[in-house]
């Protein structure tokens, strides 16, 4: 049985230290959400806000049910989910395996699982269920990221067990949105490197997948630019972590400087054509021979990041070209019309250009409710759910864009600063799951839908139309307010 | 509890990470929503079919209120090519009546930006022009099979006489020029083409509407914009009543069948044409429908130019009917008084020139000579106004002189008619001259021949119909013009003002009467018809083309005239044979409405007559 204490005392201390301005932004965010569902799916024929057969009237109810199991999660002990927090977590996981092979096959994706008339996608749920465990993990007791190696394993375990699960059930997206996770092992003091290398590899994909067709000294643009980039980062890598060594950076600054001077004075005035590949892999080569003998004589360990970080780049790179012809065709496809490299109007850019049409039709102030013409007509596909957000640039324009960034970052800044205020470890890592969570979810989906991320099918949490989406962040959302509305209470105990 | 505050501040890094990504989006949401138009028009092209209502042509009306040309509904099959969808092409071409073929190319032609510069799949593109009835009923009861496809009404014109092709003009497709020029046209459109369809097409063409429909991502029609509240409703095209009388015009072309030439006859009072008749002629039905284009290349492939309007396009040798323009000038330059006499001894003989004549008393004044249409007469006086050098100086400004006077009776420029296609006829002037035979190498003799409107004068029918009503109204003239009134406006002034050449007009009284004196007992005697009193002026013109051509100007009543003609017959011989039957058969349908028994005869001439004549020589 569950310790629930109705007890008035302790509710009414709940209710004092509930973080209010979390709640108000939430309610603003549901109720909007339902208004824009409204407006994305209004027919020309009148319809009901409220009627059950609209989505918005769905919605609704999905908000009104969400809401009482957000009062309910309130007046739930933090102990409860502290100590349930393993337990929750393999149930979730359970629950997904299961899903992959019960679930029935809608457009491909086995994720949703049908409970009577209602269905449910259980990998919106596994997100706080991983948040819980993840936040369990981490306040064991003498429990050091950095302390062993072991920690990350275990940390990494939790977070891809449901990637995996949810990849068994096709649905990429959602798997994705766990991925989101690092940031949190970022905050706990997984070293920045990884974020950066992450962030790097993401760079060097695009720009050599973006820039095949020009050449330059012999080298496809992308690569070269690349390479000389991966130049410049050992020379400032050199100079961080050389501990004022100051001469190794500018031994390498002045050799990179004098091959380019030749290679240029070769190329330009003897028009000698110069292999530009081999050249600069060869320039590359011979500056991390030459720090690993500077590590080897100073015994500074950490010259060899740079090494590292050139050999991984360069590798990285001539990967990322066999990896790419790897890749299904319309993943291919969606991935350079998102880099511009293919314009596909009528099939992968469908979508994406129906909504910038949409969005950029909005203007300052939009159209008006319900005169948005794009969405209403159905040109934007997916407009109530994932492409929520065009209906909100076509009918409230520019000015209901920004809000609904500010009210993101509103929401994201004070989840931070509620983490930030935990006396607890577990509080903070759970609130740092759901600032990732939103962080990635507001990304990917605005980015998708204004065309500069490719599209990754993720709801935008509390507009999008759907009781999992909704209740999942929901149930995220108000377990990290009980958390929060107890940490005043932790002396007692 | 252990707080590491190194650790704490990677908080502002991740909260770093989501402020310049929300940046970075909210700068991407300025320049879709605020910066980038192309957006909205994309969104407009999107949700909004502008579907073109055609207004209503204005129709053609004679003098007496005779419907000349109407409208008649036709259909366009119509495609926006990114709303189409995989169809049955058998199917659809048997609604049709074509073949798979003729579809295809159709298909091909259209996406042609050389043929179709207006291409673009958002937009409607006309697959099939003037579906018949039958096809339309036919195709519209399969259409809801062929999404993407839609029917469009169009205006067709229809010609309830088969005459005056050269003054009605008829439509066809604008042409891309039109497109660039006049953003009223989208392709597809009609524009007219030659005649007043050409010339008043602003009148005609009214103003086109839109009705603004929304349409779904898969083309399907939800209704109307805001119910139709931003429609435009169309303006139907201004009717024009026309001076001409097509019953005259009719018979005119009638006269002139088998023959080359024109005829042109106006009302002095008004310068409304009456009959405007180039021949040979054609029937303007031939130029409407889905046929159009193969009549129009014979037509113009034609060996007798159907599509030249000779009337106010031809530039002939004016001949004996530039004579009264010479009587005019002597006078006004004191050259001549009407009782100044010159000597004709079968011709014009000085110094070492000679210009034939006929045989008639000598030496004769004024108004005999234009009775018997002497040669000598008009060479002398030309002889002597351009060598008076007591008066003028050297020759060349005698000669300026001379010209300017023929310029302002309408010789030499377009005279303005409110036809598209005018030539100017030719007047020479000094500089010419100089060109020609060099400085100072000409005098009045060496182009003596202009004296009886041989020589570089060119001149069209048009003109020298202009000169006869000028002649009829005593010294002034009114433009002349096709169109008398346009519904619910007015016509241009230049139709109403009364020009004044630079002849005083009582020397009018004195030419008038001698060309009432070639009819009574000159050189155009059958001009004459009963009840009426005519006056006239036969011409016979050299020319390099062979036989002579054949030409009269006439007016009646000569007390209070109501037309003046002008018939010209290319290579018919002598005036007389051709040009004065005609022209006087014209004035006396005008006047009397039929043709007296005595001059039955002449009348059944005409109509059987053909004229051969030698082929051009250039085409």
């Amino acid at each position: 049985m569950l310790p629930l204490r109705p007890n008035n005392s302790a509710s009414q201390s709940i209710f004092r230290n509930l973080d209010w301005f979390t709640v108000i932004i939430y309610l603003i965010m549901v109720l909007a959400g339902a208004v824009s569902i409204y407006a994305a799916s209004y027919d020309f024929d009148q319809a009901n806000m409220l009627s059950f057969d609209e989505f918005s009237g769905k919605q609704m109810r999905w908000i009104a049910l969400g809401l009482v199991m957000g009062f309910v999660l309130l007046l739930i002990e933090t102990r409860v989910y502290e100590t349930y927090a393993y337990a929750i977590y393999a149930v979730l996981m359970v629950v997904l395996l299961a899903t992959a092979f019960i679930a029935p096959d809608i457009k491909g994706s086995r994720s949703w699982l049908v409970l009577g008339p209602m269905s449910l996608q259980p990998a919106e749920f596994g997100k706080f269920a991983t948040a819980l465990a993840l936040a369990k993990l981490f306040s064991g007791y003498n429990f050091q990221l950095n302390a062993k190696f072991g920690n990350y394993l275990k940390a990494g375990f939790i977070i891809i067990l449901p990637i995996v699960l949810i990849l068994m059930e096709h649905e990429t997206g959602s798997a994705l949105v766990y991925l989101s996770l690092f940031f949190v092992l970022y905050r706990e003091g997984m070293s920045g490197l990884v974020l950066f290398g992450a962030a790097w590899a993401v760079v060097i994909f695009v720009v050599a997948v973006k820039f095949t067709d020009s050449l330059l000294m012999g080298v496809e643009l992308g690569q070269f630019w690349i390479l000389s980039i991966v130049m410049a980062i050992m020379v400032v890598m050199a100079a961080v972590y050389g501990k004022r060594r100051y001469e190794v950076p500018r031994n390498l600054l002045c050799g990179f400087t004098l091959c380019w001077l030749v290679v240029i004075v070769l190329d330009n005035i003897f028009d000698i054509e110069v292999p530009g590949l081999p050249v600069m892999l060869g320039m590359i080569g011979v500056a991390c021979l030459y720090l690993l003998f500077e590590t080897l004589r100073t015994h500074l360990n950490k010259l060899a990041i740079p090494v590292a970080t050139a050999v991984l780049s360069v590798g990285f790179l001539f990967m990322v070209d066999r990896a790419f012809d790897e890749l299904q065709p319309h993943q291919q496809m969606r991935i350079k019309v998102v880099l511009g490299i293919e314009e596909d109007l009528r099939g992968a850019g469908y979508n994406v250009n129906q909504s910038k049409i949409a969005i950029g039709s909005g203007g300052l102030l939009g159209k008006g409710f319900l005169e948005g013409t794009q969405t209403k007509l159905k040109y934007v596909p997916e407009q109530h759910t994932d492409f929520i957000f065009c209906t909100i640039g076509e009918e409230e324009g520019f000015w209901g864009t920004m809000l609904v960034e500010v009210l993101f970052l509103a929401l994201v800044f004070r989840v931070v600063r509620i983490a930030e205020r935990q006396p607890k470890i577990f509080g903070r890592v759970y609130a740092y799951c759901v600032a990732s969570y939103f962080i990635f979810h507001f990304c990917i989906n605005i980015g998708m839908v204004i065309g500069l991320c490719p599209v990754i099918g993720i709801p935008l949490p509390f507009f999008s139309y759907g009781g999992s989406s909704l209740w999942g962040f929901t149930i995220l959302l108000f377990i990290l307010l009980r958390i929060d509305a107890s940490r005043k209470m932790v002396l007692s105990y | 509890m252990r707080k590491d505050y190194n650790l704490e501040k990677r908080k502002y890094v991740i909260c770093g990470f989501l402020l310049v990504i929300a940046i970075i989006y909210g700068v991407r949401l300025f320049n879709l929503q605020l910066a980038d138009q192309k957006y909205k028009q994309s969104a407009d092209t999107n949700a909004f079919l502008r579907r073109t209502i055609y207004p209503s042509r204005g129709l053609i009306y004679d003098r007496n209120g005779e419907l000349v040309v109407y409208n008649q509904p036709a259909y366009d099959v119509m495609l926006i090519p990114r709303d189409v969808q995989p169809f049955d092409t058998a199917d659809f071409c048997n609604a049709l009546n074509i073949t798979r073929e003729q579809l295809d190319k159709r298909l091909i032609d259209m996406r042609d930006k050389r043929l179709n510069p207006g291409y673009s799949s958002y937009t409607p593109q006309k697959l099939i022009s003037q579906l018949s009835a039958q096809d339309y009923g036919r195709l519209q009861e399969k259409l809801y099979r062929f999404p993407g496809f839609f029917i469009q009404k169009r205006i067709l014109r229809q010609y309830a006489h088969a005459s005056a092709p050269n003054v009605v003009g008829n439509i066809r497709e604008a042409s891309a020029a039109d497109i660039k020029n006049d953003e009223y046209y989208a392709p597809g459109d009609y524009t007219g083409d030659l005649g007043v369809e050409k010339s008043y097409e602003r009148e005609l063409r009214g103003i086109k509407g839109v009705e603004i429909l929304i349409r779904d991502a898969r083309g399907r029609i939800q209704g109307k914009y805001e119910n139709g509240a931003r429609d435009i409703a169309p303006v139907a095209g201004r009717d024009l009543k026309l001076g001409i009388d097509i019953k005259l015009q009719e018979y005119a072309e009638s006269l002139m069948v088998g023959k080359r030439g024109a005829v042109v006859a106006i009302e002095p009072k008004t310068g409304e044409i009456l009959c405007l008749v180039s021949s040979p002629t054609y029937d303007p039905n031939l130029l409407v429908g889905r046929q159009r284009g193969d009549n129009y290349r014979m037509l113009a492939n034609a060996p007798d130019w159907p599509l030249y309007d000779r009337a106010i396009m031809a530039s002939y040798p004016p001949g004996s009917t530039f004579k009264p323009t010479q009587g005019l000038i002597f006078l006004q330059e004191n050259i001549i008084t009407p009782e100044t006499m010159y000597p004709c001894s079968h011709g014009y003989h000085n110094g070492g020139l000679t210009v034939g004549c006929h045989g008639h008393g000598s030496p004769l004044p004024l108004k005999p000579a234009l009775q018997t249409s002497c040669n000598s007469y008009f060479c002398w006086g030309f002889y002597n106004m351009i060598n008076k050098r007591s008066k003028y100086g050297r020759w060349d400004n005698a000669f300026e002189i001379w010209k300017n006077h023929l310029v302002s009776m309408g010789y030499g420029y377009k005279l303005g008619v409110d036809l598209p296609g005018e030539k100017r006829g030719f007047i020479p002037n000094a500089k010419f001259y100089d060109k020609f035979y060099g400085n100072n190498h000409w005098s009045g003799n060496t182009i003596i021949s202009v004296a009886i409107g041989q020589g570089e004068i060119l001149a069209t029918p048009l003109q020298i119909a202009n000169l006869c009503a000028t002649i009829a109204n005593r010294g002034w003239y009114i433009t002349p013009h096709v169109v008398k009134e346009i519904q619910d406006t007015v016509i241009s002034d230049e139709y109403h003002i009364k020009n004044y050449p630079t002849i005083e007009h009582h020397y009018y009284d004195i030419i008038a009467e001698g060309m009432r004196m070639a009819v009574l007992g000159g050189t155009c005697r059958s001009a004459a018809f009963p009840g009426v009193n005519v006056a006239g002026k036969t011409g016979t013109a050299q020319n390099p083309h062979g036989k002579d051509h054949s030409a009269f100007m006439g007016f009646a009543p000569y007390e209070d005239p109501q037309i003046a003609v002008c018939a010209y017959v290319e290579n018919a011989g002598f005036g007389a044979t051709f040009g004065v039957p005609i022209g006087s058969l014209v004035m006396e349908k005008y006047l009397n409405g039929k043709i007296d028994d005595s001059r039955k005869y002449l009348e059944e001439r005409m109509l059987t007559t053909e004229v051969y004549y030698a082929p051009p020589k250039t085409k």
